[in-house]
């Protein structure tokens, strides 16, 4: 994102932290809607309804910052996260998941390509693919009942951690003979580096396994609304052989297309709320402008930590959840 | 970085990527701004959400008198359900993006990923359209 654009981003997200603010304190001082609010109060909670998307908006605007930090997708941490603390069901939690996700890859997207960093070619293959199997993820989602959700959910975010800590890095994979796919497809590419001040070439291998795999990851997508930065990036860069950077951003931008489909379906059953996904995106958002500014001064090696900590433990408490050991 | 390196219809994509987030994602601000400050009447009142927010998907809709698919363009005069043209603009920028691209492929002779990006907007098409029917749980 330019410069602008992130000051007119941070303007507006200021702007919506105090209207929400100021829209709850009118409520509070109308009497006719202070009596309905006070009837209105969350289910299990003495809290008014509208402290809910401010906090939503305070704790998406930190996960922003956590996200940026940790090299880790939104997605990903705010479905466990608003589904396992916040009062609201999880079929409107994987809604707004997909569209935070959503929301992040459409932000990103425009100047990764113009960089060259994300590939088109690359992606598009993978998102025809990815996006056609997230539609079915999301419908078998959103059929299931939400006990079972939150135990997948619980074990994916666990498994998640565990590639996490298992899968290893490739800054520039060893492809010695693209494969007969990839070279039919000219899946190939340069870009620039700055730090070494040199054009990388690239190619891939691979090419019929890596799009088979995600298959799984677009209806893994689609089910749970958490994003897939976890799994495009490993398959992209482990398995087909593209350049870490590469892998990173063509996944960044992939999740603009698989999302897309997934949350279509959301939205035409209607598990999205208008009030859970204005205040997650403007947070998540802000949040991710602060913690690249963050990131450009200083990163913290022990955040990575911290963000496998919140995924267990938010994981554990989707399982237990699901189990109804923990309600 | 040179421009060289990047095709021309990546950069097409790039632009229109770029424009269709910013204007999804004003819209989506500015009807959210009408919707909690009650400029326009929402379809369900803000105070009465945390009644419904807990419910499964097809109880919400069945009590709070919610119909799936496109209903929703035919209320943009309740607040609420006004915030769905942003967040349809967001759903829907990258079948602009993939369908601003078919001609630039067309032309350089790129037919399989011409035909690539053609399925992919059918794919989005129909994702959006609301004809895919899921069980409710």
């Amino acid at each position: 994102m330019n410069t602008n654009l992130k000051k007119m981003l941070g303007l507006i997200a200021g702007l919506s932290l105090v209207t929400i603010a100021c829209a709850g304190l009118s409520y509070a001082n109308n009497p006719t809607e202070a009596t309905a609010a006070a009837a209105a109060v969350v289910p299990n909670s003495t809290m008014p309804w509208w402290a809910w998307p401010l906090l939503l908006f305070v704790v998406t605007f930190v996960m922003g910052i956590i996200a940026v930090l940790g090299g880790v997708g939104g997605g990903v941490l705010f479905v466990p996260i608003i589904g396992g603390f916040f009062p609201f069901h999880i079929d409107f939690v994987r809604g707004a998941g997909l569209l935070v996700a959503l929301a992040g890859a459409l932000a990103a997207g425009p100047g990764l390509l113009k960089k060259g960093m994300a590939d088109l070619r690359l992606a598009m293959p993978v998102a025809l693919i990815a996006s056609s199997c997230a539609i079915i993820g999301a419908m078998i989602g959103l059929a299931l009942p939400a006990n079972i959700i939150n135990i997948a959910l619980g074990a994916t975010i666990l498994g998640i951690v565990v590639i996490m800590l298992i899968a290893k890095k490739s800054e520039y994979p060893d492809v010695k003979q693209p494969d007969s796919l990839s070279t039919a497809l000219r899946i190939s590419g340069v870009y620039f580096e700055p730090t070494s001040g040199k054009d990388i070439n690239w190619q891939i291998h691979r090419t019929p396994q890596g799009l088979a795999t995600f298959i799984v990851i677009g209806v893994m997508a689609g089910m749970f609304g958490l994003g897939a930065g976890w799994a495009n990036v490993p398959v992209l860069n482990l398995m087909m052989g593209a350049p870490l950077k590469v892998s990173v951003a063509t996944s960044k931008f992939l999740l603009s297309i698989t999302d897309t489909s997934a949350a279509w379906i959301y939205i035409n059953k209607g598990a999205v709320l208008p009030m859970l996904v204005a205040p997650s995106i403007i947070g998540i958002m802000l949040g991710s402008i602060v913690g690249v500014r963050i990131l450009a001064k200083a990163k913290p090696a022990a955040i990575r930590y911290v963000v496998i900590g919140i995924l267990i433990f938010s994981g554990l408490r989707a399982l237990l959840k699901g189990l109804k050991i923990w309600n | 970085m040179s421009k060289h390196h990047v095709a021309e219809e990546q950069i097409t994509y790039a632009k229109i990527l770029d424009l269709g987030m910013k204007v999804g994602f004003l819209a989506l601000l500015a009807s959210f701004a009408i919707y909690v400050f009650g400029v326009m009447d929402a379809h369900v009142p803000v105070s009465e959400l945390p009644n419904y927010w807990n419910l499964p998907v097809h109880e919400y809709m069945q009590k709070a008198g919610i119909h799936g698919g496109w209903w929703w363009l035919g209320q943009l005069g309740k607040g609420d359900l006004l915030n769905f043209i942003g967040i349809a603009f967001l759903a829907g920028v990258s079948i602009l993006c993939y369908l601003a691209v078919i001609p630039a492929l067309f032309r350089k002779g790129d037919t399989i990923y011409a035909f690539l990006a053609i399925t992919e907007v059918l794919v989005l098409l129909l994702a959006a359209s609301g004809v895919l029917k899921g069980g409710g749980h």
